[in-house]
Parts: structure tokens; sequence; C-alpha cells
């Protein structure tokens, strides 16, 4: 065990620090669930993967940087101390992006993943539908094989980005006959393509951050099949595996959020009356480090070989409450000018008000797998507590 | 950068927490509630030959020259099972104590003489601190090291006089310590006394809170098993959702418990007196978690809980003893808060390892 930045990785930091501080826009985008939003978003991808920035663990043929774990969580540090955009792709490059690396064959690879990097193809997820969400296997759009092509019909829901979105990925039912998680496969889908309807839902703030998608006998080629028919579940698990470990949500977001609820607290303090708001601060720095620190450890475990376990299934519980805690202090704090808190200074714009933030933590324990659900398979998996 | 614990370290461990499932049995600590003493002999002989109680001595002082972090492993095991004689204090607190007096020059010739007789296995050394009221298993120690004002005393067990306590945990001997502070038996004083001082109350806290992980991890194994078992409505009872989340809500804050308690072991291995946020961290988090646990597992136990019988009482009751030795939630968690205040905190995620992000390895410590 050493607790000490190598120099090389010292080295890392400063240089992401200068790049971000050259190139992060002064002025903060608008939402990414607005149209002008969106491209304003993209546009910062295109930037990022002119420095070779967009995704830093890749391998340089991808346009990464070859970065191991420990270098990519001091990315995401310098990144939100910068205050940059929040990643317009993200399903893209922390969810299918290891995916297509771990399964995809090298003309996927070679199709998909540079135009991810580059920004121009931006990704939705298709998981849910409208009888199959905690209950994944109970998925029904079909994507039925006609010689060199799958043809879809059915109905996706809760799908994130759907509305300006270029493709979505999720998992379709290819073998008509199966049941549960059999017969599923993984497949890619041009949201331009014929028979394709999305439909906007807004969310709790009012922007349309999710969709509906319907499919009309959309035809996409069989060369969109990622991994083999009927193996869908099994990828999808590890894509989920990377969604709740460690890409998601990485644990700077919710140091820095901490640390302006600290800086908060500070100007606030004088006028706090309830004083389980200062135990509430305190917890909430440090959890974020914990958070911190137990990534950090599995990076390490990755790093040396070791693999991701059932504990890992803790960690969206761990996050969810943390961001819940985190805002809902900063509420307290605000008392009742919260609900009409201006916008919050240009220095930390991207992570959005006091508000915002609240509205979107509440989204957290719901989306990738509720918490209730987390908690079934740390209590089957992980303790291995009786299934029935 | 590198968090792993080294492979020599995670097969003692291993090879320790074998040795200790089977010595350390639920039954054998019973019997220790019956015994003169409280203390298994024959286990106190074999850990002593496993070397543990000269761990952390320097090589220069003819131990194995080894730091906290190698111990943090076998701290948490010693608190899964329960372990009653306090193994863990000796090793990370008192002798570490002992060590450091020499360290820095002080002390008198009984200093040394006392941390041969650990090495030589044949010398109990029970320690004090303000932060606690009582000192446990005070009734077999040979020698005290016991505080005053600044002023650290080490004196043989004539010199002091013991007050039997009786604690909510069979397992625990608490007496409270009273002696007549003489310059004989002073070892060290003012500011060095007050660091030294400091640097216990940080190896105490820690020392606490791993095993606080260990009783937590203990519990929850207990928890299941018996969960899994127990029959209601025709089906274990484990099976059952709210049953589930009882648990699952245990084994979340024991698994972000750890790396905060390993990040304090490293942190208290390179200089204990400079480890306040990390430990206090450390100790705050295991001592929810061990609350928690003791809660909810007495929970899932049913009216079984509740009972002498029913062992879950033997991590219970240790629990809630330890949450609170060595500064409960309190006083851990304003020593963050007052960090997090001061205008020149570093705050922000750079800074989770100390200022070792952006500046040289020679600044980092």
């Amino acid at each position: 065990m050493d607790l000490i930045y190598t120099e090389q990785q010292q080295a890392f930091r400063a240089e992401i620090r200068d790049w971000l501080a050259a190139n992060v826009p002064s002025e903060r985008l608008p939402s990414f669930d607005t149209a002008e939003g969106f491209e304003a978003h993209r546009e910062w991808e295109r930037t990022l993967a002119r420095g070779n920035w967009g995704m830093v663990t890749w391998p340089t043929d991808f346009g990464g940087r070859g970065c191991d774990l420990i270098e990519w969580l001091i990315f995401e540090e310098e990144y939100y101390r910068a205050g940059a955009p929040l990643r317009v792709n993200q399903n893209g490059i922390f969810l299918l992006g290891p995916t297509l690396m771990e399964y995809g064959t090298p003309e996927q690879k070679a199709r998909f993943i540079p135009a991810m990097a580059s920004g121009d193809e931006i990704w939705a997820q298709g998981w849910s539908e409208p009888n199959a969400g905690s209950d994944m296997a109970a998925i029904r759009c079909r994507a039925d094989r006609d010689g060199d092509e799958f043809v879809i019909n059915g109905q996706k829901i809760w799908s994130t980005r759907a509305v300006y979105a270029d493709w979505v990925f999720g998992l379709f039912r290819t073998d008509p006959e199966s049941s549960r998680h059999h017969g599923l496969s993984k497949i890619l889908v041009p949201l331009n393509s014929e028979g394709v309807t999305v439909r906007p839902i807004p969310q709790l703030n009012g922007l349309p951050g999710f969709a509906e998608i319907f499919f009309d006998d959309v035809r996409v080629p069989a060369f969109n099949l990622l991994g083999g028919e009927g193996e869908g579940w099994r990828i999808a698990m590890a894509t989920a595996g990377f969604e709740r470990g460690l890409m998601l949500r990485s644990p700077a977001r919710f140091q820095q959020a901490s640390k302006r609820l600290v800086t908060l607290y500070r100007e606030h303090g004088s006028d706090v009356i309830d004083p389980s708001i200062e135990a509430a601060v305190v917890r909430c720095y440090m959890d974020a480090e914990a958070y911190a620190l137990s990534t950090y450890q599995t990076a390490s475990k990755l790093s040396s070989g070791g693999s991701i376990g059932a504990e890992a299934s803790c960690n969206k519980i761990f996050w969810s409450e943390m961001d819940l805690l985190i805002h809902e202090t900063a509420m307290n704090l605000l008392g009742a000018r919260a609900e009409i808190e201006p916008q919050t200074t240009a220095e930390f714009a991207e992570l959005g008000t006091w508000l915002d933030g609240f509205m979107f933590a509440q989204s957290g324990p719901i989306y990738a797998g509720t918490n209730e659900i987390q908690r079934n398979i740390i209590a089957e998996r992980m303790l291995g507590m009786p299934r029935k | 950068m590198n968090f792993n614990f080294t492979q020599d370290q995670l097969d003692f461990q291993d090879a320790i927490s074998s040795m200790l499932r089977t010595e350390v049995t639920a039954d054998s600590i019973r019997a220790r509630w019956q015994n003169e003493s409280g203390i298994d002999s024959a286990f106190m002989q074999q850990a002593h030959d496993l070397g543990l109680n000269s761990m952390l001595i320097p090589e220069s002082l003819g131990g194995l020259g080894l730091t906290a972090v190698d111990f943090i492993l076998l701290a948490e095991a010693c608190g899964e099972v329960a372990l009653p004689e306090p193994l863990v204090e000796s090793v990370m607190v008192t002798t570490p104590s002992l060590v450091d007096i020499l360290d820095q020059g002080l002390g008198n010739a009984d200093v040394q003489k006392v941390i041969d007789g650990v090495l030589a296995g044949d010398v109990r050394v029970a320690l004090g601190h303000t932060i606690n009221p009582c000192i446990n298993y005070a009734d077999s120690a040979d020698w005290f090291l016991l505080p005053d004002g600044d002023g650290v005393y080490l004196l043989p067990k004539e010199a002091v006089t013991l007050e039997a306590k009786t604690s909510v945990d069979p397992s625990r001997r608490l007496f409270s310590a009273s002696f007549a502070a003489s310059d004989a038996y002073l070892v060290a004083d003012g500011e060095a006394g007050a660091n030294l001082q400091r640097a216990t109350l940080n190896r105490g806290a820690l020392a606490s809170a791993a095993q606080l992980v260990g009783l937590s991890r203990g519990m929850l194994q207990q928890s299941v098993s018996y969960t899994s078992d127990r029959e209601q409505f025709g089906r274990a009872i484990g099976a059952n959702q709210a049953v589930k989340h009882l648990v699952a809500d245990v084994a979340v804050q024991v698994e972000y418990a750890k790396p905060v308690i390993y990040r304090a072991a490293y942190t208290v291995g390179v200089s204990p007196s400079r480890a306040d946020f990390a430990v206090s961290h450390a100790k705050s988090a295991a001592g929810r978690a061990g609350l928690l646990a003791s809660r909810h597992c007495m929970q899932v136990f049913g009216a079984m809980g509740y009972t002498w019988e029913c062992d879950l009482q033997i991590w219970a009751k240790r629990a809630w003893a330890l949450a609170r030795e060595w500064g409960d939630e309190g006083f851990h968690t304003n020593r963050i808060h007052e960090w997090l205040l001061r205008k020149n905190a570093l705050l922000g995620p750079e800074y989770t390892f100390g200022r070792g992000s952006l500046t040289d390895r020679a600044k980092a410590g």
C-alpha cells in the first residue's frame, strides 16, 4: 500500500489541469436536455476529442491515452474541479464503450468507437419497457432475424438522452420462443431508422431527459448485433457492472458537491439554528471521501488483475443516498430561500444550482436498478441470504 | 498510488483468521466469563508464538518492524470473533506508544525493560487515556502507561490503585486507575507528552474502528446464517425483503468503512500525531456501522436476539462499548467539523490522500 501519487501521476494531473483551464467554456452551457444545449455539449465532446481527452482509458488507436484507472480517477477529479461540462455521451463512453472493447469484433470497434470518441455519434440507452422495469428479464421488444437483418418491433421507455441522440443500444428478444433472460441480444440501432418514433418524456425539471422509443418494423443489419445472439443478458450484466461500478458516478462529482456544501455552510453557518445540519455537513464530506477511497481501492484491485465482486452492488446505494443527503442538507441550509434559489455562481456552473442537484438526486435511488433491487442483490449474492 | 494489501499481508490475515475461528469460539468466550482472569492463556501464548506482540516493534529493538497497515486486517479479524483479551490494543496502541517514547529519546530504563518483556511475552502493559473512563483488563497488567495532565507515566502495577467497574459487555473487565504522579515514573511531559497522548488517541480510535468492522462482519454472518435456517410461514425468514434489506444496510456501511480504516492505518503508520482527520473519519464510520449492525442484527434474530443464550449479545455489546470508547461519534465528528472550518483546510478530491497530489513526494507526508 502506497497512498502517494507517483511523479507521473502528478504530472498527468498538472497536464489535464492546464488543458482544462485553457479549454473549459467560461459560460455555463445550456442543459443537454435542450436541442441547443445538446449540440453545445456535442461540440465540447469534439473539443475533448481533439485534445485526446475524450476517454483517457481507451487505447491510443481509439482516441484515448491508454491510461490506467488511477489516472482515470485523477482525470475525473480535475474535470469536476474545473467545472467542465457534463458528458452528453456518457451512455456511449462509459457504458457501451467498455462493452464494445470487450465483446465487439474488430470491425465493430472500428465502426463505432471513433465516432463515439469524437462526439459524432451520441448514444441513448434502451433497457426498460413498460412492463420490464426492475424486472428487466421481462423484456418483450422483439428483434426477428431476417437474413442479414434484424426486424425490430416493440417499445422501450425511460431511454436517457434518446430525444436528441443518434443511436440507441439495448436488449431485444431475438428468440421469440424464449423467456426471461434467455434469448435476449444486445443490438445497436440508429435512431434515424425508418420506423423509429421517439416521444419525449419531460423529467421532474420539465426537460425531456428521457423518452419512449417505438419500433415499427425497424430494420438493422446483423452487423449491429453486439456479442453472440442470445448472449444479451450476460453482456448487459457486464454493462450494469460498469455502470454500478467505476464509471458512471465518479467520486469526484460527490467530492466536489460536498466541498461546495462546506462552502455554503461556511457562508450560512452563522444563521444555522439546527445543530443537526453541522453533523450532516460533516457526514456528507466524510461519505464522499469514503466513496473515493473505496473507488481507489477497487481501481487498485482491478489494475493488479483482480475483479469486481458482488460487493460492488453496495456502490449504488451508497452514492445515491449520499447525493440525496448532500442536496437535502444544502436545501436545509438555504431554508425557505431554497425553492427560489437563483442561478448558482459560474465557478461550478455545470453542476447546476442546488435545486437542480436536489431534483436530480431524487432519481439516483431509482435508475440503474432501484436501491431496493440493489439491497436484494447484496443480500442474496454478496451475503448469501435465501432467494425464496 | 496503490491501495492494495500485499499478498503476504492477505496470507497472514487468512492464517490468523482461521486460527482465531478455531480458537476463539462463543463457548470459549463464555468460558472466559467464568474464569478468574478472563484470559485464555493458551490462546495468548499461541498469539505470542505467531509473533503478534512483536509485529509493530522496530527491528532495532528486536521486533518485526511492521506498521499499522500490516496489522489492521488482523485487528479486524480479532473483532470478527469478538476476542475478549485486549490483544489489538496491546499490539496497536500500547506497544507503539512505548516505542514512541524511546524513539524520541524520552523515558527511563523501565521503558526498554518493559518492551523487552513484551517481546518475550511475559509482560503485559495496560494503557490509560483521558478520553476513556476505564481500562480494560487492567487487573492482569504488570505495567501501566497512564496520563496526568501532559505527563505520561510508566508505572509498575504496585504503584497503581484499581477499582473494578462492571461493563454491559461481560467480556470486558473494566477498572478505573489512580496513581500518585511521581517524577520517578515520568516518561514524557510537556509538548512531547501531549503529542504522545494525541498519537495514542489516534492509535486507540483506529484499533477500535478496525475491531468494530470485524464485529459487524461477525454479526452479519450470524444473521445470514440464522435467517437462512429459521422458518416462518413455511419459508426461511431471510427470504423476506424486509429482512434482507435490514441486513443489506449493514453490509453497505461495513463495505464503506473498510477503505476509510485502511487510509487511517496508512496515515497512522506515517505520522500518528497528524492523523486526526483520517482517524476520526474511520472511527465514526466504523462506530456507525457497528451500532447499525447491533441494532439490525438483533432485530432479525427476533425474540432470540433478546436472550442471554443467543451469542449475538457477545458481538452486539462489544460494539456498543467500542463505538464509544476512544471517542464517540460526537467527538470525532467535532474534530472533522473543526478541520472543515479551518481557513487553510485542503478540501476537494485532489486532497483525498493529503497534499501529495501536485507536490513532490518529499513534501507529501
